[in-house]
């Protein structure tokens, strides 16, 4: 899948959730481009953020979108990549603050 | 002249690693990157466990400078770490 098609297919399917892409689009396809990239290394779409331990079922939380999207959107306005912000976000009406990592420390290690 | 050596713990596919290194070429410093994500599993543990001594919450970007650690993209904190302030 190409990167455009991959923003577009996402594009439609989350905005309908109420999650939408950053508008940095460069930023939003670099997330994607690397999307793509743990797609071809791990077989899934892991989060390009975080350090993948090759194991789908491990990694179950972080695929994308992770398991932790909606409380950071709902707390800081975005994902910790900053590829799902809040319409408050991308106006700029809240910080664009850093994005503290949630998933817990137990899991950042691979197994 | 570069006050202290920088060394930068990235993912390949990281935003905020990819704005760190951005910011530090920018700014003329001169650092060693390692890409976790694309070292092999031996070595990827190795360099966790040094990971983790630096920065316990183990999270990317992690960048040293001197004696300094800095988590996450964070402008003003790497820019102070690194002497361009």
């Amino acid at each position: 899948m190409k990167v455009k098609e991959l923003y577009d297919f996402l594009k439609k399917a989350q905005e309908a959730k109420g999650f939408y892409f950053n508008k940095d689009r460069k930023r939003v396809f670099e997330l994607l481009e690397g999307l793509l990239t743990n797609k071809e290394r791990y077989g899934y779409m892991c989060c390009p953020c975080r350090l993948a331990a090759h194991d789908r079922e491990f990694d179950q939380d972080i695929i994308c979108p992770c398991a932790y999207r909606d409380p950071d959107v709902a707390e800081y306005g975005s994902c910790y990549c900053n590829l799902y912000v809040s319409p408050e976000w991308n106006a700029g009406t809240i910080p664009n603050a850093y994005v503290p990592e949630r998933r817990p420390l137990e899991k950042r290690f691979p197994p | 002249m570069q006050k202290c050596h920088v060394q930068l713990y990235a993912l390949s596919t990281c935003s905020h690693c990819k704005d760190t290194k951005d910011l530090l070429n920018q700014c003329g410093i001169k650092y060693d990157c390692v890409d976790v994500d694309k070292l092999d599993p031996e070595k990827q543990r190795e360099v966790l466990t040094k990971v983790k001594e630096l920065n316990p919450q183990c999270s990317f970007p992690t960048l040293v400078a001197g004696d300094k650690v800095v988590v996450g993209f964070k402008e003003a904190e790497i820019k102070q770490a690194v002497g361009v302030a």
